[in-house]
């Protein structure tokens, strides 16, 4: 079988890969092959509203069947890509099948980090991932009574308000000596702790986790590295992801955290491009080739990935952006804070609304909002207009960000 | 059940059933109309399920708080008195007939 551009990995990366190339005039075949049975699906929802059957965010489903069939845009679900061969420029599934391309997109996305200790395998250990993972979380706190949340980041601290909100007993276990330690300033890390506690969640920090404990192949507990044995009938795991880069490894293609490509997203091979949480890509924003895990990033870089296989030349320079809610908070933030020597905030903690601005040098790198989204937007319009705010403007809360853009 | 109106911007009209308690966002998507991205999942993050509200319906829509409000400032299409996200109007039997208008663009 040949087809004209083959996506591999049917997600949000993978279906606007796809749209972007038929938004550019392709008129070739293309062809989306995922592994989850499910047609794509908005994950952002997964560790949120979707958890509490928020109205809006209930249904997940990107498009249904009609919509890519009306873009002659074919879907191969519940299929495996297990190898990739660049010089014949061919892919072949699990099921055997060798389908040839001129063009390939690698949105292969990521897989969460599997906790590595005794008695992880157990009946009750969760992961949040998939819509499949979801359901099934959501299934097990409609019955579950005492939760354990391991990992203090965005995914475990979002299950954990959902918990509360359910009414479960929650302990979050966080590794580092404060929440979300590798993106948010200390005091945001200690805002939201407070928040939690308020909320009834017990946070252990600069706490490891030694084993799951189990009764009968069921999880029956947790015991920490301080020797404490935390009861729990639900463990929810969240310590990050790993780039699925496996198929661009084998084939050959540079990886290194991720599949490596350039500001066009093509990767070594100038046949095939990678976008989305898989893709190690030279970022307007950061100083050295990131990786970003977010829906922006994997929105806007598979448009490019896409127009690229169009053959309509484009580079990626979109300002990232990202969101946690937990409870009545709403964590929002612009740029890439990473690699900042200072930062200056605006608003108060004790309000309940503040930002952080992030510097790095003379230079204005990120901000992170809670509960105030104008900071946000004005943060996202700043970026992407070239303002570089110093931490005086930045600290000065009598000075409209906004009056600070360009006209 | 409460029917909504989509107006494209070139001029094209659908409309399609949508069950209360549901988003038109993502009524919209379920029923493949054109011009709605909704990128962040109905999470108010994005403003890219921007719509334009017909009279008499603006009045009749529960009042946009501070976060849509706010996202609004980021749509990529011009913003109006009548702006909304589609992904915080849910629907209810006094929204029936509901019509909204699509922008040029939301990216």
């Amino acid at each position: 079988m040949s087809q004209g551009i083959i996506i591999v990995g049917a997600s949000q990366a993978g279906m606007q890969t796809a749209l972007a190339a038929r938004s550019a005039g392709y008129t070739g075949s293309i062809l989306l092959v995922g592994e989850e049975p499910e047609l794509p699906y908005q994950r952002p929802p997964l560790s949120k509203g979707f958890l509490l059957d928020k109205p809006g965010q209930d249904r997940i489903t990107l498009r249904t069947e009609d919509f890519y069939a009306e873009r002659d845009i074919g879907l191969r679900l519940g299929t495996r890509v297990s190898l990739l061969d660049c010089e014949a420029r061919q892919v072949i599934t699990t099921g055997g099948e060798k389908i040839s391309y001129q063009g390939l997109a690698l949105t292969t996305g990521a897989r969460v980090r599997q906790l590595p200790v005794p008695g992880a395998q157990a009946e009750g250990v969760c992961y949040l991932r998939t819509a499949a993972q979801a359901r099934d979380l959501k299934a097990r706190m409609a019955v579950a009574s005492r939760a354990v949340v391991i990992g203090g980041g965005f995914i475990g601290l979002e299950v954990a308000a959902a918990l509360r909100e359910k009414q479960l007993q929650v302990t979050v276990i966080e590794a580092q000596d404060r929440l979300m330690p590798r993106v948010v300033a200390p005091p945001v890390s200690a805002f939201y702790a407070r928040k939690h506690s308020a909320q009834g969640v017990r946070v252990l920090l600069s706490t490891g986790v030694e084993a799951i404990t189990t009764t009968a192949s069921r999880v029956s507990g947790v015991r920490c590295s301080d020797g404490e044995t935390i009861p729990a009938d639900l463990v929810v795991v969240g310590i990050g992801v790993v780039p699925n880069s496996e198929l661009a490894e084998q084939a050959g293609l540079a990886c290194s955290n991720g599949i490596e490509v350039d500001a066009s997203t093509r990767t070594s091979d100038p046949h095939i491009v990678a976008a989305g949480d898989c893709a190690l890509h030279p970022n307007p924003y950061a100083s050295t080739p990131i990786r970003l895990e977010s829906v922006q990033n994997a929105s806007e870089q598979s448009r490019v990935a896409g127009a690229v296989l169009a053959g309509v030349e484009r580079s990626y320079d979109a300002v990232p952006w990202f969101w946690s809610e937990q409870y009545d908070l709403r964590l929002q933030m612009a740029g890439f804070s990473a690699g900042h020597d200072h930062y200056v905030m605006r608003g108060d903690p004790e309000q309940g609304q503040f930002s952080v601005f992030y510097f790095q040098a003379d230079k204005w790198i990120g901000i992170d909002s809670v509960n105030r989204p104008m900071d946000h937007i004005a943060g996202r319009k700043l970026f992407s207009a070239g303002v570089n705010l110093t931490a005086q403007q930045a600290a000065d809360e009598s000075l409209s960000l906004k009056s600070l853009l360009p006209p | 059940m409460p029917k909504a109106t989509f107006i494209q911007h070139d001029g094209a009209v659908e409309s399609i059933e949508i069950s209360t308690g549901t988003s038109l966002m993502q009524a919209a998507m379920q029923e493949n109309i054109e011009g709605i991205e909704a990128e962040c999942g109905g999470c108010c993050m994005c403003a890219t399920c921007h719509v334009y509200v017909q009279d008499p319906f603006l009045d009749r829509l529960p009042q946009a708080e501070d976060i849509e409000l706010e996202m609004l400032e980021e749509t990529a299409a011009e913003r109006r008195p009548n702006s909304r996200l589609s992904c915080q109007l849910v629907m209810t039997d006094e929204l029936d007939g509901i019509v909204v208008q699509l922008p040029e663009t939301q990216i």
